[in-house]
């Protein structure tokens, strides 16, 4: 929408930050810079407002620890010599890009036979495994907006991580059959009192490491069965059956979970502990649970993963054809064993969150990054590609935490000579096919 | 580029050609009279018996469902599945061809390169939830080889419910073609109608006129008013319905209901209505114990009334993912089965849910399905209006066609397989009483022609002057081959196309994958009055407000996002 001149209003753009992917943002700009956002949250303002900073200024190759600015041809070229080069090339991130990205990525990975990973792998990978034992019983947003009338957030903490989760679709806002935040009850479940802790009308205090413990107990208490310990994971037997009552005695109700489950010592059992719990409840009354996907993307990035190759993340195609193996074909393992001989990196950052050994290799290794912004991972990078934000300077599909497609919206336009991952990804695939036609 | 098929023996039931020696000009993708010969590139299909290429009315190959049971499933992922010349357990990656895994729920590329290499080359993905309709677009641009379509769940879509309580019938056929225009779908989809949104409160419909909580409509209202919304639209296709009760004892008299409540909108003779996999749907008995076949009676009231077409869902012993829209059904099959349930409740529109199945031949109940199929195949006289499906991947993978046709073709095959049935079985069922043998005309009827005729893709399914030049050819000389005696030589040509040849060019010989290309999506367009159109807006815009939790500029499928697309207008009553 034009008004005045200089000033551009864009409507129902798509958030690219978190899994919640709101779609009721509207951002104006005057000449080139953001001067207003309604309906953004803290995360979504900062997101939108610095979109600008902290970004490589043009591609750059490393040599002898020096960087140099290249073209994006002759950096697409190091890229694809480091690569075709690679025995075993491992290409991870895809969380925070598009899932058209994400398809050429697929290709390539296939093309150079090496490893695709997702940042699955170190959020919600457990949740997966936990899935593919017991299966999940899980609905939409809206479904929750309109029906639910007991709301659990176990080990997640939503008023910081997905500011917008409960004012948006779980918690206040008028759904058909629920009116306000007094027809819905809040249950929290968490090692610490989080703020969303605070909003609740009941705050369980585990032990941590402890929630399979718990969810063991209330698997029994719904159950009426017996539970003979005084205490479970530091909580009182009484406590726990009076839980149980609540989750049984709600007409619909849903549990919403965060890393605080799946990556607490447990992991994957924790899963399906929780959703065995959710399948036994569905026995008395209506339940369904879902994982709190935190990248914007990371759940379209396990849509595709899993429609083109048939697995969801960890997938190994050295073979010519996919195959999966948790704890052997995750990008955090192979690096921890210092397996791999390259890197390609889209869109995340391990350096900075990845453990000490898979740091350690990673710094072996020519690693390549394909990224809008510096990140700790880019500063040492053989090859840094920047590229367009999607979501603001590029189009894409994302997915919502709840499988929701939306298209990200392109509402400016990138700096001058910056191209999206999609493009840049096409590229490094059409060199690749030109140098093993080559060699 | 131009194709001569010369010699092949052809079955060409929508042009009345039964099994004669025809050539077939091809020219830019379409067939034509003539053809400069001495240019064309030549198929000499002597002795092989030449189909029209294949049109799948019902198999779930793409959308959320189907990738949920590709998540559920990656034991699937690693047992029997193609590779590019045999049967390993991955399809390697080729020069021209995509890498894939999978059988009952296979990646998209291998779906694709199996459906084509067995000859099919249009196929309808029947169940999409508009919201999330984006997502069934982005697998099927992904599917090579094939075209195809996807029809929309409306049956318990909440403004459609609440425009049929009030009887604004008009209205709802603009609302339901707005979303068709909007997220490009093919046809009305039913599933469970007022069920799934009862199952939103864990709940479910039982009768025709039980009543949907809180939105005061019955089935029987919601079935009736989306088959006049259909005619006032003048879709291509009729609904398409799985009804109430799906996979219960007892339930074939729903069905009939079903068929029944819309009889009386029938206008010169049309079908206006489509049962969907009916096999799930014409159990007698009253409990498992008790469980019978009565594909007898659901088939005498399809040879009485020519309003309604069926497709089987004829099920394979085999392992298997049942996928639905019908959420209440896989909790139920769930229950039974103890299999890992996912279950997908979806706002205001659907909902869906999966089990992991392996059919038996030695259980009983599995056995009487399996007969319930075929009977229904067998006992209904038009083969226009019994179309072939196993409600892939719900009856069986679609890979397992080949050993259906063998059934349906000789009897010698269906009573090898009868006579290690559970006697139970036998008893309850009516197979071993059937002598009929369907002959390659009828084979080509249900697998192409009707199924294009059912879908009104009129250069579908048949070989006539400019029609699409989609062509099977199979290594089998029908002139000689007996089906009911030489069944295991029939099955095993059926699997594999000698030539398979898609928009004029040769895609697959011997069953591998010569040359890859994407396929193109059919959508409809109807064009409703621009009055009613724009009188509807207004109060939709503020439903979806209060409804949805997305914005309705974001809901819908740009043109953009289809790779190849044909859009079908067409122009409605109202």
């Amino acid at each position: 929408m034009e008004c005045e001149k200089g000033l551009k209003v864009s409507e129902d753009v798509v958030c690219p930050f978190c899994g919640c992917l709101c779609d009721d943002i509207k951002v104006t700009f005057q000449d080139d810079e953001i001067t207003r956002l309604a309906n953004s949250c803290a995360i979504s303002i900062a997101k939108f407002q610095h979109y600008k900073e902290d970004r490589i200024p043009s591609p750059l190759i490393r040599e002898n620890g020096q960087s140099s600015s290249v073209s994006l041809e002759e950096a697409v070229k190091e890229t694809s010599k480091i690569l075709v080069n690679a025995r075993y090339p491992l290409l991870y991130g895809w969380s925070s890009t598009s899932c058209e990205a994400l398809k050429v990525g697929i290709e390539l990975a296939e093309e150079l036979g090496g490893v695709i990973d997702n940042t699955t792998t170190t959020c919600h990978g457990p949740t997966i495994l936990g899935v593919q034992d017991v299966g999940e019983s899980t609905c939409t947003l809206g479904e929750v907006k309109h029906r639910a009338d007991l709301v659990v957030y176990w080990g997640s903490n939503p008023v910081h991580a997905h500011p917008r989760h409960l004012t948006r679709y779980t918690l206040t806002p008028k759904g058909k059959f629920r009116a306000a935040r007094k027809d819905r009850v809040l249950v929290v479940i968490d090692v610490r009192k989080t703020s969303t802790a605070r909003q609740a009308d009941c705050f369980i205090q585990v032990e941590p490491n402890k929630d399979y413990e718990l969810l063991s107990a209330l698997r029994m208490a719904i159950k009426f069965e017996e539970i003979e310990q005084v205490i479970v994971a530091g909580i009182p037997k009484e406590q726990i059956e009076e839980l149980a009552d609540l989750l049984i005695s709600c007409q619909f109700g849903v549990i919403f979970f965060g890393l605080g489950l799946t990556m607490s010592s447990g992991k994957e059992r924790n899963i399906e502990a929780a959703l065995s719990l959710v399948r036994d409840l569905n026995r008395k009354t209506k339940f369904n649970i879902m994982p709190m996907r935190g990248h914007f993307n990371v759940t379209g990035a396990n849509k595709v993963t899993t429609w083109q190759t048939g697995f969801p993340y960890a997938v190994d195609l050295t073979k010519g054809y996919p195959s999966y193996n948790p704890g052997a074909t995750t990008a955090l393992d192979i690096l921890n064993r210092g397996e791999c001989d390259a890197v390609l990196i889209v869109a995340s950052d391990p350096l900075a969150h990845a453990p000490k050994t898979a740091v350690q290799n990673l710094l072996k290794i020519p690693v390549i990054t394909i990224d809008p912004r510096i990140s700790l991972t880019s500063l040492i990078a053989k090859v840094a590609i920047p590229t367009a934000l999607v979501g603001i300077e590029a189009e894409g599909v994302a997915y919502r935490m709840d499988g929701i497609p939306k298209i990200l919206k392109k509402i400016t336009n990138p700096p001058a000579g910056f191209v999206s991952d999609v493009e840049v990804l096409k590229m490094i695939l059409k060199e690749v096919r030109k140098q093993k036609g080559a060699s | 580029m131009e194709l001569l098929i010369k010699n092949g023996i052809l079955y060409d039931p929508a042009n009345s050609v039964n099994g004669e020696e025809v050539e077939i000009c091809i020219k830019d993708g379409k067939v034509v009279e003539k053809i400069n010969q001495r240019k064309a590139e030549i198929i000499d299909a002597s002795d092989m018996l030449v189909m029209p290429g294949g049109v799948d009315i019902h198999s779930h190959i793409a959308g959320p469902k189907v990738n949920a049971g590709r998540l559920l499933c990656p034991e699937d992922h690693r047992t029997r599945v193609r590779c590019a010349e045999c049967f390993r357990n991955c399809e390697i990656k080729s020069p021209i061809t995509r890498s894939g895994t999978g059988c009952a729920v296979p990646s998209v590329f291998t779906t694709g390169h199996i459906y084509s290499g067995m000859g099919y080359t249009t196929v309808i993905e029947p169940a999409s939830p508009p919201l999330k309709t984006l997502h069934t677009h982005e697998e099927l641009n992904d599917i090579p080889l094939i075209d195809k379509a996807c029809f929309l769940l409306f049956g318990n879509n909440w403004l459609v419910m609440d425009y049929i309580k009030e009887g604004r019938i008009e209205e709802c056929a603009a609302y339901v073609g707005w979303v068709l225009r909007s997220v490009k779908g093919y046809a009305i989809k039913i599933v469970c109608p007022g069920g799934v949104e009862s199952w939103g409160w864990g709940g479910n419909v039982h009768s025709m006129d039980d009543h949907v909580p809180y939105f005061d409509v019955t089935p029987r209202d919601i079935v009736r008013g989306l088959c006049k919304v259909n005619q006032l639209l003048n879709l291509p296709h009729t609904i398409h319905v799985h009804t109430i009760n799906l996979g219960t004892p007892g339930n074939y008299r729903y069905l009939i209901e079903t068929m029944d409540c819309v009889r009386d909108l029938q206008v010169e003779d049309e079908p206006v209505i489509h049962m969907t996999h009916c096999q799930f749907n014409s159990y007698g008995g009253v409990d498992w114990r008790s469980l019978s076949s009565k594909a007898d009676e659901v088939a005498k009231y399809v040879n009485a009334h020519n309003h309604v077409t069926i497709d089987m869902g004829q099920i394979i012993f085999t392992q298997t993912v049942t996928m639905t829209g019908d959420g209440p059904f896989e909790y139920l099959l769930h229950q039974i089965s103890g299999n890992k349930w996912m279950n997908t409740d979806l706002e205001v529109e659907s909902g869906g849910g999966l089990v992991p199945i392996r059919y038996n031949r030695k259980n009983y109940v599995h056995a009487v399905m399996w007969t319930i199929g075929l009977e229904l195949a067998l006992l209904v006289k038009d083969p226009w209006r019994v179309f072939f499906s196993t409600d892939h991947p719900n009856g069986g993978p679609f890979i397992n066609y080949p050993k259906v046709f063998a059934w349906l073709m000789s009897k010698k095959a269906r009573d090898k397989v009868t006579k290690r049935l559970p006697r139970l079985a036998r008893v309850r069922s009516n197979i071993t009483s059937i002598d009929r043998e369907y002959d390659f005309y009828e084979l080509a009827i249900i697998t192409r022609s009707a199924t294009a005729k059912a879908l009104k893709l009129q250069n579908k399914g048949h070989l006539g002057l400019g029609a699409d030049a989609d062509v099977s050819i199979y290594d089998l000389n029908p002139k000689e081959v007996d089906p009911s005696v030489d069944y295991k030589q029939v099955g095993k040509a059926l699997f594999k196309t000698a030539y398979t040849i898609k928009g004029g060019e040769i895609v697959a010989k011997k069953g591998v994958i010569k040359k890859c290309k994407s396929g193109i999506t059919f959508w409809v367009n109807p064009q409703v009055t621009e009055e009613l159109n724009s009188s509807i807006m207004p109060e939709l815009t503020e439903k979806f407000r209060d409804y949805y939790t997305i914005n309705l500029q974001n809901y819908g499928v740009p043109e953009n996002m289809l790779i190849d697309q044909q859009a079908i207008e067409v122009k409605s009553k109202v």
